[in-house]
């Protein structure tokens, strides 16, 4: 498989100003070293509470956000250099947001919002309308009920529907979907979920799948990646990280999804507290706070992502085995946490 | 059993062109009856304006001594004569072009500056947002009047310069509007989807911006209207607006000042003219308001 | 907190620098010359030359804005050409006559407003409420120098009740709260009213009838408070909007409404304002503007102030 996109150590820190002169105080380290592939044909998913940089990540790859460091390659090519410069990425890589009213211009028809694109990259006001007219039909719009349209008169569903169409008009290879369908009801989910699978085999398009849902992820992704507090926890095949995860934070969030099994009930959470503030990261590992594994050589010494095995990599001390903590190595030997205890009892 | 035939099915007629944001605001503005009752008001004094010299019975600059200050009703003087015997009625007549357009053509000219000067602002952002907003704070700072007043002292009399005088007493508050209207659409989504897919500064403002910064911001203007027209004659009315022996509302009041004592029904009445103007102008603007507040 | 006061307090300075510097060189942008208004026509040579040096006319501009300055600082605002007095004293006098005439008619305005506004609140969409709100209409749309004139007739013209004129035979010098001085003050007082009652009342309709409308009241009703209890909720929700506009209007009045006390020759500092301009005083036009400038500059930092104090939600 041929790696699409690749990023490497994206870095966003946004400014806080305040005092006498409005100087900058802090910094909110909203996404402090993130890199991450994704292949052709792939679905990458990303997983992480609020506040952990999924979103940000999403903007600065997608530039709308400038980072400050790190660097972005698409299909081989920088972008930003001659060989890809951002008008030709934005053809290539599209995004579709979560608030599917917000993303809409109230001014503006169906026809009209989707037609934008393709028009500002010459495509003819007519083609550009056709092309309008099948997207919409693609994505189970009748073209004939919607093209003349407003968005205030759509529902959520038809106007995420709307918005698929709009990110496809400019004929991408890799779609973003920042939270896409999270704010629809579950029913609508999953419809609009299906609409994706649907279109990424008819267009052989890749996407990048962010969501706090764990749920969803898992049904969309073939990869996933766990992010915590602008770093990049563990990343892996959706089977083994949902069934054997490797960090303490992925194993505390797949144990806080609630089950439908009444057998499986969840006494007391994993996970105490609130994830501590992005201005003022904890030294060395930002999930010692809240780990339940944490020693000494998690304050002084930040885990680098390290691989385990061909095709998973965790940053943990717990995953290398030179890191000096004192289940080094064991990563795959650690017991799951408590609560995940009663659910596999319960089952055995 | 009644089979549905195959293609009556299928082609089911389509949805009417559902109706555009501006028209739903039109049909909704020719509901409420004040605001049509206003804007017809307005309109006929636009008319009578423009056509002046062929609805007024008199010229309004023939002065004649002997019969000054006459009634309400006098003969061949509808309204009265004033101070220097010139025909009421006409100069009410005249005195509309020049109260309606001082009036209303400053309003206009900083709506175009104040626009322009707000959109790039909230679009631009950082520091030249900070150098245009803090400039307007310094004028915000003063009430319209008194800034009116001197900046018209500065110039001093006349219809250009009232104008200008104007102008600059409302550009301020439309940028503000502007302003703050821009950096809220900016913020949203549709304006990143619209970055998302290459297009440059120009066209993202031409097309999603504009037509959303546009209504908010004339409604502010129109309900500064009111505020011009009174502020203008005003200025007529304290001798900084336009000179005599031209006819405008606010100049007749200040000149008929003295005869309020000889002849109160005809000093008063450019003032009804004054009045009756700005209120119409007030809940217009009202009006158009509620008409646009569409809850979607 | 204090950071933040400090910060508005620091910004002053420069506008205030940048507005004493607008003011001095307005009045050389004016034409004419600005002893012309003093000088006879034929006046010789050498008596320009002698006045322009008594004045300082002849000095570079920066030069004359730099002694200006330093002597505003010491508080001499110079001497009226006109009137020959010092211009602080004639300043002075008329802060005094303006700001008894704002207080009588913030009074009158606010008073008539909050209870227009409250009614019209309650009884929203009904009859009252269509009739208080005209009056609002009434009072923001009228020309009041029109007005003005208008009670002047009524009044003064027709049933003779009222002086149409001034502040009373001895100005301000020896006020007394007796009919004889008051009677000058009531009909600018009512004339002058009119605005802040036009705002207030639609200001507080507006915020009465919002907070009517949410649903908390609907609870309180429901717990079986009295109608009265429920009033007291509603002032204490909408006490800090209004106060907030209050203040702002009471702030635009101290300053002076040139038109009204045009009208009545009501010695306040919009009136000196006007004599300033028509008869080209210049130190005296100076002096004003500089004074009212600096007076409103300082009046948007009290409310900016004020509001951050107020306002949970604006950062510290």
């Amino acid at each position: 498989m041929t790696t699409l996109l690749e990023v490497v150590q994206l870095r966003k820190h946004f400014p806080i100003k305040g005092g006498l002169l409005n100087r900058q105080t802090a910094t909110v380290r909203a996404v402090d070293g993130v890199s991450f592939t994704v292949e052709q044909g792939e679905t990458l998913g990303v997983v992480g509470e609020s506040g952990c940089g999924k979103s940000t990540t999403a903007r600065l790859t997608m530039h709308l956000l400038t980072p400050d460091e790190g660097t972005i390659v698409f299909d081989g090519k920088t972008v930003g250099s001659s060989q890809m410069p951002l008008r030709t990425l934005r053809r290539q890589m599209q995004m579709v947001f979560q608030d599917s009213f917000a993303s809409l211009n109230p001014r503006l028809t169906i026809e009209e919002s989707i037609a934008f694109g393709p028009r500002v990259h010459g495509v003819p006001g007519k083609e550009a309308r056709e092309r309008a007219r099948d997207l919409l039909a693609k994505v189970g719009l009748n073209p004939a009920q919607f093209i003349r349209r407003y968005p205030h008169e759509l529902s959520g569903g038809q106007r995420q529907r709307v918005n698929i169409a709009r990110a496809l008009a400019l004929q991408p290879r890799l779609l973003i979907l920042d939270e896409s369908v999270s704010a629809l009801d579950k029913s609508v989910q999953a419809q609009v979920l299906n609409l994706l699978s649907d279109l990424k085999a008819e267009f052989g398009l890749t996407y990048l799948f962010i969501s706090h849902d764990l749920h969803v992820v898992k049904y969309m992704s073939d990869r996933v990646m766990v992010m915590y507090l602008g770093k990049v926890a563990e990343v892996g095949p959706v089977q083994a990280i949902y069934n054997k995860p490797l960090h303490p934070y992925t194993s505390g969030l797949l144990s806080a999804m609630p089950s439908l099994d009444p057998d499986q009930r969840t006494a007391a959470p994993p996970l105490v507290g609130d994830p501590p503030n992005p201005i003022n990261p904890p030294s060395g590992c930002r999930f010692r706070t809240r780990c339940p594994y944490a020693e000494g050589v998690c304050a002084e010494v930040e885990p680098k992502l390290s691989a385990i095995g061909a095709d998973r990599l965790a940053a943990c001390h717990m995953v290398n085995p030179d890191s000096g903590h004192t289940k080094a190595g064991m990563a795959l030997d650690v017991p799951v946490l408590p609560s995940l205890m009663k659910k596999t009892e319960a089952t055995a | 059993m009644s089979a549905i035939p195959a293609n009556l099915a299928v082609e089911v007629a389509p949805i009417a062109v559902s109706r555009g944001y501006w028209a739903t605001v039109f049909r909704r503005t020719l509901r409420d009856k004040v605001t049509v009752v206003c804007a017809l008001i307005l309109l006929a004094l636009v008319v009578i304006a423009i056509f002046a010299p062929w609805i007024a019975p008199a010229d309004p600059l023939a002065t004649s001594m002997l019969k000054r200050l006459a009634k309400v009703g006098s003969e061949g003087h509808l309204l009265g004569t004033d101070e220097l015997g010139r025909d009421l009625l006409s100069r009410l007549i005249y005195g509309g072009r020049l109260s309606l357009f001082i009036g209303i053509l400053p309003v206009v000219n900083a709506f175009i500056i104040g626009t322009a000067l707000g959109v790039t602002a909230g679009f631009a952002g950082g520091p030249v947002n900070t150098a245009i907003m803090r400039t307007m704070d310094v004028f915000f700072a003063f009430p319209s009047v008194l800034l009116a007043i001197a900046i018209s002292g500065v110039l001093g009399a006349g219809l250009f310069n009232s104008i200008v005088s104007l102008t600059i007493v409302f550009i301020p508050p439309i940028t503000r509007v502007a302003e703050s209207v821009t950096t809220q659409v900016r913020n949203l989504d549709y304006v990143d989807a619209a970055r998302a897919s290459g297009a440059n500064a120009l066209t993202i403002v031409r097309v999603h911006v504009l037509g959303n910064v546009l209504g908010p911001v004339f409604i502010y203007a129109t309900s500064l209207m009111s505020v011009c027209m009174i502020l203008a004659s005003g200025l007529s009315f304290l001798g900084l607006g336009t000179k005599p022996p031209a006819a405008e509302w606010g100049l007749m009041l200040n000149t008929l000042r003295t005869a309020i004592y000889t002849n109160p029904l005809v000093a008063a009445l450019p003032g009804v003219m004054i009045f009756v103007t700005s209120i119409c102008f007030n809940l217009m603007s009202d009006g158009l308001r509620q008409a646009m507040d569409i809850k979607q | 907190m204090l950071l933040y006061l400090l910060r508005r307090i620091f910004y002053v300075i420069p506008i205030a620098l940048a507005v004493s510097a607008v003011c001095f060189s307005l009045v050389f942008l004016a034409p004419g010359d600005p002893l012309s208004a003093v000088l006879p026509p034929d006046a010789t040579t050498e008596l320009i030359n002698k006045l322009k040096a008594d004045y300082g006319f002849d000095q570079p501009l920066p030069v004359q804005f730099g002694r200006w300055v330093t002597r505003a600082l010491h508080g001499d605002l110079g001497t009226s050409i006109a009137t020959g007095r010092p211009v602080n004293s004639e300043i002075g006098r008329a802060i005094v006559n303006t700001f008894m005439l704002a207080m009588c008619a913030c009074g009158i305005g606010f008073f008539f407003g909050l209870l227009f506004g409250i009614v019209a609140g309650y009884f929203q969409g009904r009859w009252l409420d269509k009739l208080m709100t005209s009056i609002a209409v009434t009072g923001v749309s009228m020309p009041h120098y029109w007005l003005g004139m208008v009670l002047v007739i009524i009044f003064s013209v027709l049933l003779d009740w009222l002086p149409a004129m001034g502040a009373g035979a001895s100005g301000s010098d020896d006020w007394m709260w007796d009919w004889e001085h008051m009677k000058y003050l009531v009909l600018p007082a009512v004339t002058l009213s009119f605005i802040p009652m036009g705002i207030v009342t639609r200001t507080v309709r507006a915020i009465v009838a919002e907070i009517l409308n949410q649903e908390f009241v609907q609870a309180l009703y429901a717990k079986g408070m009295s109608a009265f209890g429920v009033f007291r909720h509603v002032v204490k929700n909408a006490a800090p909007t209004a106060l907030a506009v209050m203040g702002i209007q009471l702030g635009y009045l101290l300053g002076g409404s040139i038109l009204v006390e045009t009208v009545f020759a009501w010695p306040g500092t919009g009136f000196l304002l006007n004599t300033a301009i028509f008869q080209r005083d210049l130190p005296l036009l100076q002096g004003t503007i500089l004074f009212l400038a600096l007076f409103f500059v300082l009046l948007n930092l009290i409310v900016d102030v004020a509001q951050g104090l107020f306002d949970p939600r604006i950062k510290r």
